[in-house]
């Protein structure tokens, strides 16, 4: 695809001199660097409640953010009115942070190289509405039939296709269709007029309807959620204080994103605000332990082709074999700490300035099994789901909450325990991981990570391993 | 288009929805500019400012209900809108309860509600960078270990929101809002603490002095360094305002009205019984002039009024749309909260627990041993089930002194017993955010740590 057949040209008549008129303002007091970021997103969902389709959602928004850097400062102000006028005024607005004549010589656009992670095949606008109120009724009937204690099945599917472009005042021209689907189950299960329980269970990704139906299907997710919901009716409380944690392949690598990840995200680094902050070459894990960011894994949730800066992802290593190794960078960080950037610089929408984030945040596969760490663990808590988590990046502390655990007694697991958070110092607790099995697993497609008020769809994954010690927080 | 021009369009979508197949229709448009500067190191960092608007259309077919929505308010973007809400009714099934308010519900509060001042968005750039500046250099003035800052920053927004309906309601109104926040980070042997103070107003004006916010964000990152974890054990448990206030959130979430017809709230089916401790009286009321709860109107165009929640620890009511009151068999409370488009959700106005008679200090001078809560992570906390667990920072308490900072350990209880545990309300209420509590202490919660 050339740009004059690009989204952006063929709908809204913008053309390559336009660009580069906008960016020549964005400049025109100085700066040293300016870019645009194009958005259109479209939108849809359905949802079931009560077995009764009771909402049908379509939408598009859309919108070009203008960013001007000068030194360590940002001016940045956006339009959702694609006209000229108003992509100059925004341009006027953002290069206020600058202050004298124009200095830099805007490099010529060109268009970045292609790859495609995720090829769209049919707009979501297009598929009909109906295969998607199938596949959610599909999901509703299966949730109900899998235990009588099922008394409320919540679905929805939701799916959206973003196209962006990127232009930039040192020469990057980049344009990305990024479909996203997502399907989420909640079930709610009872023992005659007993203390309801709940389950949660989804997935998706840079998809398009077919997953659904042949990869990763509806009975699939309601099958998890009603099994997690029925589950919890015979769960104890949680114990208390310091314990052997035993943590399932795939989304508790939540854990990673939390007690690592966000500590590494270069803006916190740059500023020295991260307890990881001028740590790179130091032990922060145990020896076991390889994490990597990879944004380029086909159809992942946290997977782009290109970031919302216009760089291609790549696959960065974060520890290395419990080495801090790198930082995740963003444009900005990267010019200022004269470091090549990662491929990280995100942002939800037009409206929001980039940031260094994650994408797909995995630890490579060991060599235990993970029976054998089971069998290793005389009292302790396995832990096969998560909710969410939050960190204090300053101080290292995070904390994530198991939805699904259980007991460990004499190196088998018995019962199932209540929701409870789990709590550690990201420098310290991976120093505890003592065994790193074979069996890495990526999470079904459900993760967003909020950042300064920024929400973007990441991924997580994580082979079975055990944490020697880390503080459950439940009442027993 | 300016404010003044969308109760005009918004009655427009509604005319076309309705000739086009709706026997009813909302629409919602709503505007909002923002602005926010951002200082670090006695430098600015980052300057923002832009506006955006967009509208939403709900239309029902019968008891079929479809919506969507468009940033595009040119004739052909909401021809578009229409266009496609009618087509999703056909997709979606036959819901009994679907369906506006009744007419009789519908309206607006009158007189001013004080909502909006226009004098901030006069406010030059420079003072309100100046603004940010002050916050930060008082906050690393205060202490040599206060070394580094995350930053301070100004913000400021002003919001427009019209709503019009086929039963006739047409109504607008803007806010505005606005805070200043600082972050500073205070170091000592190596370790790092960061904490954060801020003060929020609708008009500038109103704002606590820069200087304050600043040496309070400062004296509270310095109070943590040298945490330590303490030993598992139950103790007494005090939750400063700001905490406490997210104990308040979660009661919101066991009220809400859909979580009540599900029965997937631990208060479903509570209504008229004691679930709490008497002392508790938690309103919402979204009739108070000039607070961030407030509005002449609810989403769905209901009057927002004042309704007790629980009142002498008897639950009294949920908060209710049409919806929710319709499933419920109950009258909508005027509580219906959405963005621009869908099915009306459930908000608050200003939802708060009354206060009490004790001053903080007295409460911490009372216990021999305690644990004082100055900040929660994470999202421990099932308003299904009750359960509640989340990680916790603040000071220990040792004989009615606060002694040392505690961190990386976790509280943990029932939302029912501490409803049922609250032995003390502090007096100390304060309206900053739509959300409000004064301390309160808790008789015994679980505290994990070594």
């Amino acid at each position: 695809m050339s740009f004059s057949e690009s989204f952006f040209a063929a709908k809204f008549g913008i053309s390559s001199r336009d660009l580069e008129a906008h960016l020549a303002e964005a400049l025109g007091r100085g700066g040293d660097y300016a870019d645009l970021y194009f958005e259109y997103l479209a939108t849809s969902s359905i949802s079931i409640d009560e077995s009764i389709v009771k909402s049908a959602t379509q939408g598009v928004s859309l919108g070009v953010g203008v960013r001007v850097i000068a030194g360590e400062r940002t001016g940045y102000a956006y339009s959702d009115d694609l006209s000229r006028e108003k992509i100059r005024h925004a341009a006027q607005v953002a290069a206020l942070i600058a202050s004298g004549p124009s200095k830099v010589d805007q490099t010529p656009l060109e268009e970045g190289r292609k790859r495609n992670l995720y090829p769209v095949l049919t707009a979501p606008n297009e598929t009909a509405f109906k295969e998607r109120v199938e596949l959610a009724q599909r999901a509703d009937h299966a949730a109900r039939a899998y235990d009588p204690r099922i008394f409320q099945v919540q679905v929805t599917y939701a799916d959206s296709l973003r196209h962006v472009m990127v232009a930039t005042s040192d020469g990057v021209l980049n344009f990305d269709r990024q479909p996203l689907a997502r399907m989420s189950v909640a079930a709610l299960a009872r023992t005659g007029n007993g203390v309801p329980q709940q389950g949660h269970s989804g997935g998706g990704g840079r998809y398009e309807l077919e997953f659904f139906q042949r990869e990763r299907t509806p009975e699939y997710f309601a099958g998890e959620a009603a099994r997690q919901a029925i589950v919890q009716l015979d769960a104890v409380e949680a114990p208390a204080g310091e314990q052997i944690v035993v943590l399932g392949p795939g989304w508790p690598g939540v854990l990673l994103h939390e007690a690592v990840g966000h500590g590494l995200e270069a803006d916190f680094n740059r500023k020295g605000v991260s307890a990881f902050s001028g740590r790179i070459g130091q032990q922060v894990a145990s020896p076991l332990c390889t994490v990597v960011d990879d944004g380029t894994i086909g159809g992942r949730r946290g997977s782009l082709n290109v970031d919302d800066e216009g760089n291609e992802t790549q696959r960065n290593v974060l520890i290395e074999n419990g080495i801090l190794r790198g930082y995740l960078q963003d444009k900005l960080s990267s010019r200022i700490t004269k470091t090549t950037a990662t491929g990280n610089g995100r942002r939800e929408s037009y409206e929001h300035i980039p940031m260094p984030r994650m994408t797909n945040t995995f630890m490579l596969a060991g060599e235990s099994d993970p029976a054998d760490i089971i069998r290793s663990v005389p009292r302790g808590l396995y832990c096969a789901n998560f909710g969410g988590g939050q960190v204090d990046i300053t101080s290292g502390n995070f904390v994530f909450s198991a939805s699904e655990s259980y007991l460990i007694e004499d190196g088998k697991l018995t019962r199932p325990v209540r929701n409870a958070t789990l709590i550690g110092n990201g420098p310290e607790a991976m120093k505890y991981v003592s065994m790193v099995c074979h069996d890495l697993k990526l999470d079904e497609g459900v993760g967003v990570c909020t950042k300064e008020g920024q929400g973007v769809p990441v991924g997580v994954g994580i082979p079975t391993v055990r944490i020697d010690r880390m503080t459950v927080g439940g009442t027993a | 288009m300016t404010f003044a021009e969308l109760p005009q369009v918004a009655q427009d979508v509604i005319q076309q929805a309705v000739a086009a197949g709706a026997s009813d229709a909302e629409c919602t448009i709503a505007e909002g500019d923002e602005f926010s500067a951002n200082v670090r190191m006695g430098e600015l960092e980052t300057l923002k400012e832009a506006g955006s608007r967009g509208a939403g259309l709900r239309v029902l077919i019968g008891r079929r209900m479809g919506a969507s929505y468009t940033s595009d308010l040119t004739a052909e973007g909401i021809r578009q809108m229409v266009r496609s809400a009618i087509d999703l009714a056909a997709l979606t099934t036959e819901d009994p309860h679907a369906g506006l308010p009744d007419t009789e519900e519908l309206g607006s509060l009158r007189g001013d509600l004080q909502l909006f001042s226009g004098e901030t968005a006069e406010l030059p750039t420079e003072r309100r960078i100046d603004m940010a500046k002050r916050a930060e250099a008082a906050a690393l003035a205060v202490d040599p270990r206060i070394t580094n800052s995350e930053g301070a920053g100004f913000d400021s927004s002003v919001n427009g929101r019209v709503f019009a309906n086929s039963r006739g309601f047409l109504g607008s109104y803007r806010t505005s809002y606005c805070s200043v926040s600082a972050v500073p980070v205070a170091t000592e042997n190596g370790s790092m603490e960061r904490d954060y103070w801020y003060s929020t107003a609708r008009n500038y004006k109103g704002l606590e002095d820069a200087e304050t916010i600043g040496r309070k964000a400062a004296a509270r990152a310095l109070r943590r360094l040298g945490a330590v974890k303490v030993e598992t054990q139950r103790v007494p448990v005090i939750f400063e305002p700001r905490i406490a206030r997210s104990l308040l959130g979660h009661i919101f979430d066991a009220v809400d009205g859909r979580a009540i017809y599900r029965g997937a709230s631990f208060l479903a089916g509570k209504l008229g019984e004691k679930i709490a401790d008497e002392k508790i009286t938690i309103i919402d009321d979204g009739t108070i002039p000039g607070l961030f709860g407030s509005s002449p109107f609810d989403d769905e165009g209901v009057p927002t009024r004042r309704t007790p929640v629980i009142e002498r620890g008897v639950l009294k009511s949920y908060l209710l749309n049409a919806y929710t009151a319709r499933k419920l068999k109950l009258r909508t409370t005027g509580n219906a909260s959405r963005g621009i488009t869908g099915n009306a959700g459930i908000g608050h106005g200003n939802f708060f627990l009354e206060a009490g008679q004790r001053s903080q200090e007295e409460m911490i001078r009372g216990l021999k041993n305690g644990f004082f809560v100055t900040e929660l992570i994470g999202s421990g906390v099932n308003t299904v089930t009750g359960d509640y667990s989340r990680g916790a920072v603040g000071i220990w308490i040792r004989d009615g002194e606060l002694a040392f900072p505690v961190s990386e350990v976790t509280i943990a209880s029932t939302l029912q017993e501490m409803l049922n545990g609250i032995a003390e309300i502090g007096n100390d209420l304060e309206f900053q955010s739509s959300i409000s509590a004064p301390t309160i202490m808790l008789g015994e919660m679980t505290v994990a740590g070594r």
